[in-house]
């Protein structure tokens, strides 16, 4: 079976699975709804420091939500000894890695975009403006946010405070990503549409995506592999 | 060339060595018996056959491969402690999948093919959380087996299985060793793995204590190892 073949099959077994449960996703949207809300408690939606640091606020919700999502994907294979079979099975590290990946960035990706309009109704921004532009970096940023949650997930998936442990390892590598997208962001919501000024932050974003996947794939052998 | 050969593994744990030194081999047709007590390393030592594991020192060869090959892997069916399916998907969807890993040719045949041998048929769309244990562990038998493998690793392959389990297991065993297949089980179940084992091998802490063929002594009284050649 070819390596993408086996990316689908796998992925397609998470997405079935979480689908059949709703765990991941049904606690992930919740959480990123109550953060938003509390959030437009906490910042006037009408003031302009409000307008300017949204892009960093949405952010943080989508890192904080993502993570629930996240933190799952290698820890649902633990009941039964599942990922004993996959390891077992001739599919490589590498494509049971992306697979998961993938399952995971639709995940966090639907999250983030039922979140969205929640989030241009309580804070009072139309961010539909640059729509394109914002989906664009928007998928960037979740791709980014996905390689490095998954891999950690895998990393810590035996760890007994593995829910600790994700995001204290997870977020601090992922700063120059979400500096990257909070940026974009911001401007895009402002309705400024990515120019000289802020390509820089785009071509970061695509770089971290990439050095980081391509880092995952070679290390992910190692990581299943003890 | 064997089957399955352990070429001088060490595995350490931080400083504690749970294997020693093991050295074993099972030719193509044998069924090789690891007993042990407690913490003697029969698991550790059936993961790092199966390529779950790395070995601090020395080597395994599966047919003169390494474990983690991809080739190695397509020959090797393994039943660990867990059943290895899982619960949210049914028990169809549960073998198709792990056929489609497998690059079987036509992967629902193949399924509704071990659910039919396995007696799972009739609740093939049944999620796995609904089943009873014994039906969950034919499933995961039929999962181990769907690749039709040449080397089977079993660890404690007959701990909780209930009747049919146990009779559905033993026949597909003595199948494969009809075939010509290799089996290496772990096992507290003495008189059910002798019946079937044509080798012996004795872990104590960590080392091989004995390994050789199975003697009708052996058949008769399964604690005649442990008595001649472990610890009582």
């Amino acid at each position: 079976m070819g390596f993408f073949r086996q990316v689908f099959v796998v992925a397609g077994k998470d997405l079935r699975a979480e689908l059949r449960t709703k765990e991941a996703i049904n606690a992930s949207f919740a959480f990123a709804l109550v953060i938003l809300l509390l959030f437009s408690f906490a910042f006037d939606p009408q003031s302009d420091l409000t307008k300017a640091i949204s892009g960093g606020l949405l952010w943080i919700v989508f890192a904080f939500a993502g993570t629930l999502i996240l933190n799952r994907s290698f820890a649902r294979e633990l009941p039964n000894d599942c990922l004993d079979a996959l390891v077992a099975a001739p599919l490589s590290g590498a494509a049971l890695f992306l697979g998961k990946c993938c399952a995971n960035f639709v995940l966090v990706l639907a999250v983030e975009l039922v979140s969205l309009p929640v989030f241009g109704i309580f804070y009072d921004v139309k961010w539909t403006q640059q729509f394109w532009e914002l989906m664009l970096v928007v998928v960037l940023g979740t791709w980014g946010l996905t390689i490095i949650g998954t891999i950690f997930s895998a990393l810590t998936v035996n760890i007994r405070l593995r829910e600790v442990m994700l995001p204290m390892l997870t977020y601090p590598i992922l700063v120059p990503a979400l500096m990257g997208a909070m940026q974009l962001t911001t401007d895009l919501v402002a309705g400024t549409p990515i120019g000289p000024e802020s390509v820089t932050w785009l071509k970061m974003l695509i770089g971290f995506d990439i050095v980081y996947t391509a880092i995952s794939l070679a290390l992910v052998d190692t990581v299943l592999v003890g | 060339m064997s089957a399955v050969a352990v070429e001088g593994v060490w595995k350490f744990y931080g400083d504690y060595p749970a294997l020693r030194d093991i050295r074993l081999e099972a030719e193509p047709g044998a069924c090789l018996a690891l007993i042990g007590r407690n913490g003697a390393g029969k698991t550790t030592l059936l993961r790092i056959i199966a390529g779950f594991s790395r070995p601090g020192r020395g080597q395994v060869r599966i047919s003169g491969l390494e474990p983690r090959e991809t080739e190695t892997r397509r020959r090797i069916g393994f039943i660990g402690h867990g059943i290895s399916v899982y619960d949210e998907l049914s028990a169809l969807e549960n073998l198709t999948l792990f056929a489609r890993l497998y690059g079987l040719a036509d992967p629902a045949r193949t399924a509704a093919e071990w659910l039919e041998r396995t007696g799972l048929e009739r609740v093939k769309n049944g999620l796995v959380r609904e089943f009873s244990r014994g039906m969950r562990q034919r499933l995961a038998v039929a999962r181990a087996f769907l690749h039709e493998p040449s080397v089977l690793l079993l660890d404690e392959p007959f701990t909780a299985l209930d009747d049919r389990a146990i009779a559905v297991l033993q026949t597909l065993l003595r199948d494969a060793l009809a075939a010509g297949k290799t089996i290496v089980m772990s096992t507290h179940q003495l008189r059910e793995a002798l019946e079937l084992a044509s080798h012996v091998a004795l872990l104590t802490r960590g080392q091989v204590a004995f390994h050789g063929p199975r003697t009708p002594e052996m058949v008769a009284d399964p604690g005649y190892v442990y008595a001649r050649y472990g610890e009582g």
